[in-house]
C-alpha cells in the first residue's frame, strides 16, 4: 500500500570549500568528521538519503546550521550537490539540461521561502501571477489564475497592495499563492512560518493543513521547530551536522528515538500528542459490547474525549475500515499520564 | 601632539612613526646645506640625465593614433568621427528642442521650421516631474528654481547646460548599468574593472580633458565624452553593489519559477535593485552637472562658460549670478532625482477611464506645452522670457563685494597673513624641502608598515614615477596644499560631525548644510573665495576646504551614531563624565569611521585641487592646466597620473589603517 516514490535522493553530499570534489575523492567518497576537522571544508550535507512518496508531507527538521536549507536546495537543484543521485519521477534530476530544468520548475515545482522573497515592485496580484508571466501566459488568463490563488489563501481584496503594505503572515500567504499558481506537483517549503510570531504561525499551520487537504501535493517542508514538524508531518527526517540521523513517523521518533540526539529533541513532546490508537490498542476484536468505532490513525490526545464519553471500549479500524483491535479510555489516560501500559 | 584616541591607532609602533617623522624633518630642513656640503646637486633635484620622457612617448603615441592608426576596415580617425556623430545628433536635437529651435539650411539661410519649447513649458515639465516623483511641495521648489533661471536672465545658458546633462546622463546610466551587470555576472570582469575605476575616479578631470580634446577637438562632443567618462564609474559601482544586494532568496524564487537568464535579470534582479540603482542615477546627474561646468573649458558653453569668463574678467557680479544659476539648477535636479529614488509606487488608475482622466498630470502638461510653444511662434514673450522683465543682481553683488573689501579688508588680510605664516608656509617648507630620494624611502616605509611589502613596493614605484618625470617639486606643493586643506577641513568638520552625531537638532541643521554644499558643482566654490582673497594658495586652500568638508562631517557623525547604545550606557554607569564618554568611549570606537572620512576628505581635496589651478597654484594641477591650454597630451596625462598616484597611495595607506583599527575593535567592514 506504499504510494509511489516521487523524489528519490541517494548519497547526496554538499561540501563547501576549495575543490570539494577532490576532497571527497581523497577520502574515498565518504570523509569522516575527523577528515573535515582542520581541512577548511564544510560538510553542509553529508550522505543524505531521502525518499519522498507521492502525496505525503515530508518534514526535514534540525537545528540552525544543520544543513536543511542546503539539502532542500540540492533537491530542487538550486545548488549542485557535490556527489549523489537525485531522481524526480524516475528522471535523473542532476543529468537534465538547463532547459529541461527550467521547464521542470515551471510545470512541476513550487517553493516557499523563509523570508517570503516577494518582488517589491509588483503588487500582490502581479507577484502571484509572476510564474505564469515568465512562462508567457496571457495577462487575462494568468491574472484570473492568480486571483483564484489569492482567494484560496484568503487575501481577496488586497490584490493591488504592494508587499510592504502587508503583514508578515499576509506576505507569506502571497508567497504560498505564488508557489501554487502554476499547479506544481512537488511543493518545497523552507521554514515558511519561522519568521512569523507564534500565534500567526499556528494560524498559518492550520491554513496549510486546510490547503493540503484540498490539494494533496507532495510536500517537502523544512522547519527547526519540532512541534511544527509533529503537527504537520507524515514522516520526519532529523538532521544533525549535515547528516540525516533518523527518518520516521512522528510517533516512531518519540517512541523509538534512534540516537540520544533525537531523544533529546523529543523528550518534551507529550506522548499523547504523537501516539496513535493503533499503537495502544489491544489487537484482536473479541465479540462484546462496544461503544463505537474509531480510526487507528487518530492521535491519542485528539481521541481521548471521544473515548471518555463512554465507559465501554471502542473498536479500532485500520486504513481500509476493517476492525483490528480494541481500545478504552483507561489505555488513553495511561499514555496521557506517561504511565507504562498495564 | 596627537590626541590620545588617535595614538591608539599606532599602538606599539609609535617609535617607528616618530622616528620616521624626525628623520624626514631633519633631512627636509638641512637638505640645502647637505647639497652644498657634499656638492651633490642630485640630493635636491632629480638628475636630468635620468628623467624618463614618458610625456613625449605618450604624445608621440597619441599623434600616431590620430594620424596613422587603422583597424583594417577603418582608421582610428573614422572611429572618433563616428563617435562624434553618434553623440552630436541627439545633442543637437535636444538643444534645438530646448533653446535653438529646429532649422533647415545652413548659416544665414537657415529657416526655422519649428520653435523651441516655451520657457513656460519647460518649467511646467520639470514641475510635473517633481510632482510625479513626490508631491506638490517639490513641484513648487523645482518650478521656483527654474523660474529663477528665466527671471534672472540665465535661461539660454542654463538650457545649453541642461541639454548636455540630458545627453550625458542616459549614456552614463546605460553604460554604467551594462558594465555593472557584466561585473555582477563575471567576478573576473569586476576584478579587472575595479582598479580601472579607482584610477578613473582619482585621475583629475583635467588630465583626460587633454587627450579627449586631442581626439575630438574643441566643442560640445569633447565635453560630453569627458562628462560621460567622469560620471559613469559611480554608476558601475552602484549597479554592481545593488545587484549583489538583491536577497539570495528572491533570486532563488525567480529560478524556482523557471526564469530564464534574461527574465531573471530584467524581471527580478533589476526591478528589485531599482531603488539603489536610482541612487546611482542621481549621482550620475550630479557628476554630469559638475563636469559639464568644468568641460565648458573645452567647448561645452552654457553656465560654466559664463562663470569661467566672469572669473577671467574678475566680473564679480556676473560670476556670482551664473554661479547661483548653477546652484539653483543643481538643487532642482538633485532633489527631483532623489525623489525618484524613493518614490512610492501608487495604485494603478482604473483602466476603464479615458486616457486624460487616468493621467491628468501628463495630459495637462502636454496641453500646456503645445499651447505655449505654439503661442511662442507669434508672441516672443512666450518663447523666451521677455528681456525687459529680467532682473539682474550683478551690480548688487559687485557692490556687496566692494563693500566687504572696503570695510573688512584689514580683518580678512590679517586672517590670511596669520594662516599663511603660521600654517601654510611652514608646511610648505617642510614638504618642498624633502629630498626626493628620501621621499621615496619614507613613503615606502610608511606603506610597508601599514599595508605590507606589496603596498610598499607599489608606493615606491609610483613615487619614483613622479620623481623620474621631473615633477617632484610640484608634487610636493600638491601634497602640502592637500595636507593643509585636509587639516583645516578635519578641524572644522570632525567637531561638527561629532556634534551632529550626538544632537538630533544639530544634525538636521548641519545635515541640510552639508547636503547643499555637496550639491554644488566644485567650480562654484571658487567664485566667492577669489572675490574675497584674490588668487593664490590661500584662496585655493579655502575653496578646497569648503568642498572637502562634507565627508569629514558625515563620517564623524556616522561613527558616533553607530556606536552601540549599550556601550555608552555601560560607560555612564561606570561614572564617566560627558567629556570622558566622548574621549574614552565614543572617539576610540568611532576611529575607523573617522579614518574613512579622512580618506574621503583627502580624495575630494585632491580632485578639487586640480580645479584650483585656475586660481594660480603652482602644483600638479597647474601642470595639467598648462597641458590643457597647450593641448599637450603627454604632459597632461603624466601630470594627471602623478595626481592619481598620490591619491592612490594615500587611499591605500588610510584604508589599511582603518581596517586594522576595525579589526582591533572587532567590528565588521
Ligand atoms: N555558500 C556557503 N558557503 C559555505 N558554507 C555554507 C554555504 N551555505 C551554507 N553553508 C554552511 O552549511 C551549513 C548548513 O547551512 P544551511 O543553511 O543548510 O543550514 P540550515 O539548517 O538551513 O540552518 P537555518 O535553520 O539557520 O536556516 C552551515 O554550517 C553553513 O555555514
Ligand atoms: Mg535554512
Amino acid at each position: 500500500m506504499q504510494r509511489p516514490v516521487k523524489l528519490d535522493c541517494r548519497g547526496v553530499w554538499k561540501i563547501y570549500g576549495p575543490d570539494p570534489r577532490r576532497f571527497l575523492d581523497r577520502h574515498g567518497g565518504a570523509p569522516s568528521e575527523s577528515d573535515f576537522e582542520g581541512s577548511g571544508m564544510i560538510g553542509a550535507v553529508r550522505d543524505a538519503d531521502v525518499r519522498i512518496h507521492e502525496g505525503e508531507i515530508f518534514v526535514i527538521m534540525g537545528l540552525s546550521g544543520s544543513g536543511k536549507s542546503t539539502l532542500v536546495r540540492c533537491l530542487s537543484r538550486l545548488i549542485e550537490p557535490t556527489a549523489g543521485a537525485i531522481n524526480f519521477e524516475g528522471r535523473d534530476l542532476l543529468g537534465i539540461s538547463p532547459r529541461e530544468l527550467i521547464d521542470l520548475r515551471r510545470k512541476k515545482m513550487g517553493m516557499v521561502f523563509q523570508h517570503f522573497a516577494l518582488l517589491p515592485h509588483l503588487t500582490v496580484l502581479e507577484n502571484a501571477a509572476f510564474p505564469l508571466e515568465v512562462q508567457g501566459v496571457a495577462r487575462r488568463t494568468r491574472e484570473d489564475r492568480a486571483r483564484e490563488m489569492i482567494d484560496l489563501v484568503g487575501l481577496s481584496g488586497r490584490e493591488d497592495y504592494y508587499p510592504r503594505q502587508l503583514s508578515g503572515g499576509q506576505q507569506q500567504r502571497v508567497g504560498i499563492a505564488r508557489s501554487l499558481v502554476a499547479e506544481p506537483d512537488l511543493w518545497f517549503l523552507d521554514e515558511p512560518f519561522s519568521a512569523l510570531d507564534p500565534l500567526i504561525r499556528r494560524e498559518m499551520q492550520d491554513e496549510f493543513m486546510r490547503l493540503q487537504s484540498m490539494l494533496r501535493k507532495t510536500i517537502v517542508f523544512i522547519t527547526h521547530d519540532f512541534d511544527e514538524a509533529i503537527r504537520l508531518a507524515d514522516r520526519i527526517a532529523v538532521m544533525k551536522d549535515g547528516a540525516i540521523v533518523q527518518t520516521a513517523t512522528p510517533e516512531q521518533l518519540v517512541l523509538n528515538p534512534a540516537t540520544d540526539y533525537v531523544q533529546e529533541f523529543t523528550r518534551h513532546i507529550p506522548r499523547a500528542k504523537v501516539t496513535r490508537l493503533s499503537t495502544i490498542m489491544s489487537p484482536g476484536v473479541p465479540e462484546g459490547d462496544y461503544a463505537g468505532e474509531v480510526a487507528g490513525t487518530l492521535i491519542v490526545a485528539d481521541a481521548v474525549r471521544t473515548l471518555d464519553a463512554d465507559p465501554r471500549p471502542f473498536r479500532v479500524l485500520d486504513d481500509s475500515g476493517a476492525p483490528v483491535g480494541t481500545v478504552d479510555v483507561a489505555a488513553a489516560i495511561d499514555v496521557m499520564l506517561g504511565r507504562e501500559a498495564r | 601632539m596627537k590626541p590620545a584616541w588617535f595614538g591608539g591607532l599606532f599602538r606599539g609602533s609609535r617609535p617607528f612613526w616618530l622616528g620616521l617623522f624626525a628623520i624626514t624633518w631633519a633631512l627636509s630642513t638641512w637638505s640645502f646645506q647637505l647639497y652644498k656640503a657634499l656638492d651633490a646637486r642630485w640630493i635636491i633635484r632629480f638628475p636630468a640625465s635620468l628623467t624618463v620622457p614618458v610625456d613625449q612617448w605618450i604624445s608621440a603615441f597619441m599623434a600616431w593614433l590620430v594620424e596613422d592608426a587603422t583597424f583594417g576596415l577603418f582608421t582610428f580617425r573614422d572611429l572618433t568621427r563616428f563617435v562624434s556623430a553618434v553623440i552630436e545628433a541627439p545633442y543637437d536635437l535636444v538643444r534645438a528642442l530646448l533653446i535653438d529651435g529646429f532649422a533647415l539650411g545652413q548659416g544665414q539661410q537657415a529657416v526655422e521650421v519649428a520653435p523651441s519649447l516655451s520657457w513656460i513649458a519647460v518649467i511646467a515639465i520639470i514641475a510635473a516631474l517633481a510632482w510625479y516623483a513626490k508631491n506638490r511641495a517639490l513641484a513648487m521648489l523645482a518650478a521656483v528654481c527654474f523660474a529663477y533661471l528665466a527671471v534672472f536672465g540665465q535661461w539660454a545658458s542654463a538650457m545649453v547646460t541642461l541639454a548636455s546633462v540630458l545627453i550625458a546622463v542616459p549614456i552614463g546610466v546605460a553604460g554604467g548599468l551594462a558594465l555593472g551587470i557584466v561585473s555582477y555576472r563575471h567576478p573576473w570582469f569586476e576584478r579587472m574593472l575595479r582598479p580601472l575605476l579607482d584610477l578613473m575616479q582619482t585621475v583629475p578631470v583635467f588630465a583626460y580633458l587633454v587627450p579627449i580634446l586631442f581626439l575630438f577637438g574643441f566643442g560640445p562632443v569633447s565635453a560630453l565624452v569627458a562628462t560621460v567618462i567622469y560620471a559613469m564609474p559611480p554608476m558601475v559601482r552602484v549597479s554592481t553593489v545593488a545587484l549583489h544586494s538583491v536577497p539570495e532568496d528572491v533570486i532563488e524564487a525567480g529560478r524556482m519559477m523557471g526564469c530564464k537568464r534574461r527574465q531573471l535579470l530584467w524581471k527580478v534582479l533589476v526591478p528589485t535593485a531599482m531603488p539603489s540603482l536610482m541612487v546611482g542615477v542621481n549621482q550620475v546627474i550630479m557628476l554630469s552637472l559638475n563636469m559639464v561646468i568644468i568641460a565648458s573649458m573645452i567647448g561645452a558653453g552654457g553656465l560654466g562658460y559664463d562663470v569661467l569668463t566672469a572669473l577671467r574678467r574678475l566680473d564679480i557680479g556676473g560670476g556670482i549670478e551664473a554661479g547661483l544659476a548653477i546652484v539653483v539648477m543643481a538643487i532642482a535636479l538633485d532633489r527631483v532625482s532623489q525623489a525618484f529614488a524613493v518614490r512610492k509606487v501608487r495604485a494603478r488608475p482604473d483602466p476603464a477611464l479615458p486616457f486624460h482622466q487616468r493621467h491628468p498630470l501628463f495630459a495637462s502638461v502636454a496641453a500646456l506645452t503645445a499651447a505655449t510653444t505654439a503661442l511662442g511662434v507669434f508672441i516672443p514673450g512666450f518663447r523666451l522670457y521677455p528681456e525687459q522683465l529680467t532682473i539682474t543682481t550683478g551690480p548688487f553683488w559687485t557692490e556687496t563685494m566692494e563693500w566687504i573689501n572696503v570695510n573688512f579688508f584689514d580683518t580678512l588680510e590679517a586672517i590670511k597673513t596669520a594662516l599663511l605664516t603660521w600654517l601654510l608656509l611652514p608646511v610648505k617648507r617642510f614638504f618642498t624641502g624633502i629630498p626626493w630620494a628620501w621621499g621615496i624611502i619614507a613613503i615606502a616605509l610608511a606603506a610597508g608598515r601599514t599595508g605590507g611589502w606589496k603596498l610598499a613596493l607599489m608606493a615606491a614605484l609610483m613615487t619614483l614615477f613622479i620623481a623620474a618625470n621631473g615633477l617632484w617639486a610640484k608634487a610636493m606643493i600638491t601634497v602640502y596644499l592637500i595636507t593643509v586643506s585636509v587639516l583645516i577641513a578635519s578641524a572644522i568638520g570632525i567637531p561638527l560631525g561629532i556634534w551632529a552625531g550626538q544632537n538630533a537638532r544639530a544634525n538636521t541643521v548641519i545635515g541640510a548644510m552639508i547636503d547643499t554644499l555637496q550639491t554644488l558643482p566644485s567650480f562654484v566654490y571658487l567664485i566667492p573665495v577669489v572675490m574675497l582673497f584674490r588668487v593664490g594658495d590661500f584662496s585655493a586652500m579655502i575653496a578646497v576646504v569648503l568642498y572637502a568638508l562634507a565627508p569629514a562631517v558625515r563620517y564623524a557623525a556616522h561613527g558616533i551614531r553607530s556606536i552601540e547604545p549599550e556601550v555608552i550606557e555601560a560607560g555612564r554607569v561606570s561614572g564617566c563624565t560627558e567629556r570622558q564618554l566622548l574621549m574614552r568611549i565614543k572617539l576610540p570606537l568611532a576611529a575607523p569611521s573617522l579614518l574613512l572620512g579622512l580618506n574621503q576628505t583627502i580624495m575630494l581635496a585632491i580632485s578639487m585641487l586640480v580645479i584650483t589651478a585656475l586660481v594660480g597654484t603652482r602644483d600638479l594641477g597647474q601642470e595639467v592646466y598648462i597641458a590643457l591650454t597647450k593641448a599637450n597630451t603627454g604632459q597632461g596625462i603624466v601630470a594627471g597620473l602623478s595626481v592619481a598616484f598620490i591619491a592612490i597611495i594615500s587611499d591605500r595607506i588610510l584604508t589599511a589603517l582603518a581596517r586594522a583599527s576595525q579589526q582591533r575593535l572587532g567590528v565588521g567592514q
